[in-house]
């Protein structure tokens, strides 16, 4: 019994990163825009939140706040996550280059960036780079709980954090006038422009926004992951889990609350659930693929319409095109 | 004084790069009026209006709303300015809900669909609307988006309206339908601009009819005063006769027998339903019906795209007509074609050419040049790997030639075609293809009147070489003109199939909504 306590509350652990990046993958697709460079943007957020925490921890001296540090996690984190998307959104949206090539470039820039400067601060720190156990303490969540409260509370902030997101998200989407007129501009732009939205602003913000919930997926990694280290290529395919993950969720906020917990199970299930040894190993990671596989199925037997991706996903709008 | 105009524009010149799409063209209306737009394809219709609803810039030129001058940047401002376009390609998102379109783009507080669905509600009693606004618009039928645009463009308060070429996809009853609504909002004090080619709805609905040809603004004549002549002539340029030919084959045989064809679709509802009829070679054959009656299901049943049950019987032609090919006869009570494959019954022999409704669904693919259009009809053809380019590229260049389609060249993908280029690279091709059965469906849909010509020579002339033409239509007075005999469709049954020379419009109209003996439609 304890075990499956224990791996659930491993489950929702591990489905954190998963879920900021399919929240922010679903907020820039729902405005038309595909960005791959969901990875890029998780390994730029995920540096820059350590690297926030670090010069905060030095500039504060002995005396420093973890709740300060890991507030100061999330804006830099949030920051490098926009600015990826902020290149993209440029590239796509006003320059109208083919969206898969700009996201992957994104992808390869964001790795690059990400391993650079992750280095660059543990040469800088004599080493590598750690944040201070007070900060560290912030993102272990509570400790010591057991039973039910081990299940409820025992996360770090940055968990109900993605809670909250997922569900203010949804309702933004469905039931505010901005979300109708994001979802029109994702499904047919010029029906958008027509109505009087601004198709441009939509889609910078829509994509901004979401590369730096991208981003906050990233610092998950780096503070609470791997505890507050930097460590090389610590992403690791995570993002590209996201992209997958969207569209298991058929871009609902609520399917990737579910979504991100069952891929995130399935990528800790070997160490409570072990079988066989180390050469089936791999057969825990292909597990979320043949689930994603299976859900495109199910949806495509149901073609149901509103479970299809956004029509003019991955089209770039150009109003007087003939 | 002078008199305040809704709309006025003065010297309104657009170009897209080269090309001169509005040179020059100046408009007036008065509110309570409704003025036709005419011209024909590529006259510069759709975009002077696009200019009014802020899709497009002018490059010079001005424009005055209700007497003030003004500079339309956005659609929004065209909102503003309470101007509203019924786009012919229609701007709305399937997924969404007739409601959820209406109020798209609005500002305005938290969004609650009751209050929204009551306010819809008032405004369609008001013009004598039909509408759910809970219903999603993929579910909806053509006249039903339409409304759905109608109704969102007066829940912005509009009181300037332009149509779009409303009724290309309307049937006759839909149409008076429309017209009245717009009747109704004439009488209520708004403005009115329709775009259309079919001259005599121009003659029923409109005050005042402007004419543009080729981005030049020809002029403008009430109503009243004009004729359907002269109309045609400001159009075109020239005198054009408004009579369609219909030669009389002498010799005709039975090429297609049809019997008993009975066809269900995937939900289980029975689309065609014991159809039986004989195509002769050397006639038009019409096939008249409300929207959606079976005439779809039954040229894919034809063309081998659909199971059903039943006979289609092909009798090959005399081996001394022209049409001929190289068809070997097996069976002498006639060869059947249901059950097989596209590709089977090629093989036997038996040219089918099919025009399909969808000309850049299923006739054309719309991101490939006319070489490789072509190619699709013929790359089967050649001997080894290699597919042959020079054959397609050459017939390309004699559709050009002999139809006169527009293109830049041709490598231009058909995509960027005008709507009546497509139909001619796509009628031209099949054609090219020495058929003994040429299928069209609504081959002129959205063309101007001299393309529809063109189109209707064609026709007749594939005739007169003894090929079997059926013709889907859905303009009563076309297929009046033109066809020799003409079947009618209702709800998938066969109401009856009457003499083209001697019925009349009443008679189909009846035929189309009532089997004689059997179950009435409304």
């Amino acid at each position: 019994m304890s075990n499956w306590l224990n791996f659930i509350a491993a489950a929702v652990a591990a489905s954190a990163p998963l879920l900021f990046g399919t929240l922010g993958e679903i907020l820039t697709e729902k405005s038309g825009n595909l960005n791959l460079g969901v990875e890029g943007m998780m390994f730029m957020g995920g540096v820059a939140g350590i690297a926030g925490s670090y010069c905060y921890e030095l500039a504060a001296g002995s005396g420093y706040n973890g709740w300060i540090s890991a507030l100061v996690a999330v804006i830099c984190a949030f920051g490098a996550g926009m600015f990826g998307a902020l290149l993209y959104s440029v590239l796509t949206v006003s320059l109208r280059v083919n969206q898969n090539v700009a996201g992957l470039a994104l992808t390869i820039f964001g790795t690059g960036f990400g391993n650079f400067f992750g280095e660059v601060l543990g040469n800088a720190a004599g080493g590598f780079v750690s944040v201070g156990e007070r900060t560290k303490a912030v993102f272990n969540g509570v400790t010591g709980l057991d039973g039910p409260g081990k299940l409820l509370f025992s996360y770090n902030f940055m968990v109900y954090l993605g809670l909250v997101l997922a569900v203010v998200l949804a309702w933004f989407l469905n039931s505010s006038r901005k979300g109708l007129n994001l979802r029109s501009v994702g499904e047919s732009p010029a029906t958008a422009d027509a109505a009087g939205i601004n198709v441009t602003r939509y889609k910078y913000l829509a994509t901004c926004l979401g590369g730096g919930i991208c981003g906050l997926g990233g610092m998950y990694i780096v503070m609470a992951t791997q505890g507050g280290t930097w460590v090389h290529n610590c992403i690791n395919g995570k993002g590209w889990i996201a992209v997958a993950l969207v569209i298991f969720a058929t871009w609902s906020p609520l399917r990737a609350l579910v979504g991100s917990l069952v891929f995130g199970g399935l990528s800790v299930m070997r160490f409570y659930f072990p079988f066989g040894g180390n050469i089936y190993a791999p057969i825990y990671d292909i597990a979320p693929y043949i689930a994603t596989v299976l859900v495109l199925i199910a949806v495509s037997i149901r073609q149901r319409r509103e479970s299809q991706p956004p029509n003019s996903l991955g089209l770039a709008y150009f109003r007087e095109e003939r | 004084m002078e008199q305040t105009y809704a709309i006025q524009l003065e010297e309104i010149t657009k170009t897209f790069g080269e090309v001169v799409a509005n040179d020059k063209v100046s408009l007036s209306l008065a509110r309570g009026e409704i003025l036709a737009l005419l011209g024909e394809n590529g006259s510069g219709k759709t975009t002077l209006m696009n200019m009014l609803s802020g899709i497009y810039f002018p490059d010079s030129g001005r424009i005055f709303v209700n007497g003030q001058e003004v500079t339309i940047r956005a659609p929004k401002d065209a909102f503003d300015l309470h101007i509203g376009m019924i786009h012919q390609h229609f701007k709305l998102v399937d997924i969404l809900t007739a409601a959820e379109n209406i109020i798209l783009g609005l500002d305005g507080g938290r969004l609650n669909r009751r209050t929204v669905a009551e306010e819809i509600r008032t405004i369609s009693e008001k013009y004598g609307f039909d509408i759910d606004p809970n219903q999603k618009i993929y579910e909806m039928s053509v006249s039903q988006k339409q409304t759905v645009e109608i109704v969102k463009v007066l829940y912005r308060g509009a009181d300037i309206l332009i149509l779009d070429e409303p009724t290309a996809v309307l049937t006759p009853q839909e149409t008076d339908k429309l017209f009245a609504v717009l009747r109704n909002m004439k009488a209520d004090g708004k403005a009115i601009i329709i775009i259309t080619h079919k001259l005599h709805e121009v003659m029923a609905i409109s005050d005042q009819v402007a004419v543009l040809r080729k981005g030049k603004y020809i002029g403008t004549v009430s109503t009243a005063e004009t004729s359907p002549q002269q109309l045609t002539e400001m159009m075109v340029g020239r005198a054009v006769t408004l009579d369609i030919d219909r030669p009389l084959v002498e010799h005709q045989t039975p090429r297609l027998a049809v019997q008993d064809l009975t066809c269900v679709n995937g939900e289980g509802v029975t689309t065609l339903d014991h159809v039986s009829f004989t195509a002769m070679g050397g006639e038009i054959l019409g096939i008249a019906g409300v929207a959606g009656s079976g005439q779809k299901e039954l040229l894919e049943a034809i063309a081998g795209l659909q199971k059903g049950t039943g006979h289609i019987l092909y009798h090959p032609p005399h081996p001394d007509q022209p049409v001929a090919g190289q068809h070997v006869p097996v069976n002498p009570q006639g060869e059947e074609l249901l059950g097989k494959s596209p590709r089977q019954i090629r093989d036997i022999g038996v040219s089918l050419a099919f025009v399909p409704e969808d000309r850049l669904g299923m006739g054309l693919v719309a991101g490939m040049d006319l070489v490789d259009n072509m190619l699709l009809k013929s790359y089967q053809e050649g001997r080894g790997p290699m597919v042959d380019r020079k054959t397609p590229r050459k017939l390309a260049e004699q559709l050009i030639e002999a139809l006169e389609i527009v293109t830049p060249g041709v490598s231009t993908p058909v995509r960027r075609l005008s709507g009546g280029n497509v139909q001619k690279v796509l009628v031209g091709r099949e054609i090219a293809s020495n058929p003994t059965v040429l299928m069209t469906a609504y081959p002129v849909r959205g063309l101007d009147i001299n393309s529809s010509y063109t189109i209707y020579h064609l026709l007749n002339e594939q005739k007169k070489l003894g090929v079997a033409v059926i013709l889907v239509g859905e303009d009563l007075d076309v297929l009046l003109e033109l066809c020799d005999r003409i079947l009618v469709l209702c709800g998938g049954a066969v109401s009856g199939i009457v003499d083209g020379r001697t019925t009349t419009k009443e008679e189909v109209g009846l035929l189309m909504t009532h089997v004689p003996g059997g179950k009435e439609e409304a």
